[in-house]
């Protein structure tokens, strides 16, 4: 049996790897996935313990978190939309301004 | 039991390895098309990881709206906005800044990580409702129904403040 520890050093790897990228990248979109990556590895650590618990309120979780990261997502792309409208790129290092 | 036992492993260290090898590309593609699809296989793969630890509502959850509908909605804006062609500037990737950032997360990190594997403890013996639509929608409605409301607002204001946000002014 694969115990509780691998199951929350994976889920670890996954959400470091998602910071790495939330804090290198430039490009707005990929920054935005790297956001989802680590909500993603946050939702496994929780299926993770509600398997080692047996209790389900783990899973009730994962599935807020994935309506909450849903709206998050559509939120996200319409402002990308629009700031590509007003400046033609998504580089969040070229953002220094929050008026027009 | 044991033969379940390895069968279990080794759908979690081929999964597990899957996808972190598809968000390590993810994070260091160049063009976000790539990256895109690289988080999807990544979304795949954990939704075979839920169904190993015998979350089947969250497996199907997994596939419809993360491998689904919000890659579907990242892969039309990408697109949509054609950033291929808005990159034409080529830019580095800067290493010096990835090294950086690796070190100080890895630094965090190892601490996380080392407590993480302290953890130990075995899967319980579940009955068959465990993680079915039946079992989670109970515990969903019985202890969390305030919760589950909430998120329903938080879904009326998204589906209106994004047509707002998007509607061209005329």
């Amino acid at each position: 049996m694969v115990g509780l520890n691998e199951w929350l050093i994976l889920s670890g790897i996954l959400f470091l790897i998602g910071a790495v990228g939330v804090l290198t990248r430039s490009n707005g979109l990929i920054l935005f996935m790297s956001l989802e990556l680590m909500l993603n590895a946050v939702n496994l650590s929780f299926v993770a313990f509600s398997r080692f618990t047996g209790r389900m309120d783990g899973q009730v979780f994962v599935f807020l978190v994935t309506a909450v990261a849903a709206s998050e997502a559509a939120i996200g792309l319409a402002i990308f939309v629009n700031l590509f409208r007003l400046q033609k790129s998504v580089d969040v290092d070229q953002l220094n301004s929050m008026g027009d | 039991m044991t033969k379940r036992g390895a069968l279990e492993r080794v759908l979690f260290y081929l999964f597990g390895g899957l996808a972190v090898l598809s968000s390590l590309s993810m994070v260091t593609r160049r063009n976000p098309l790539g990256s895109a699809l690289s988080l999807v296989v990544a979304f795949l793969s954990l939704a075979a990881l839920y169904a190993v630890l015998k979350a089947h509502l969250l497996f199907a959850i997994q596939l419809w709206v993360y491998a689904g509908a919000v890659m579907v909605l990242v892969l039309f804006v990408i697109m949509l906005l054609n950033l291929r062609e808005s990159e034409s500037r080529p830019q580095p990737l800067g290493f010096g800044r990835f090294a950086i950032a690796t070190v100080a997360v890895a630094g965090v990190g190892w601490k996380a990580l080392s407590v993480f594997a302290e953890q130990t403890g075995d899967a319980v013996t579940v009955d068959d409702s465990f993680g079915t639509v039946a079992g989670v929608g109970e515990v969903l409605f019985t202890r969390w129904v305030l919760q589950f409301e909430v998120v329903s607002i938080l879904l009326l204001a998204v589906i209106v403040a994004v047509v707002v946000l998007v509607k061209r002014r005329a």
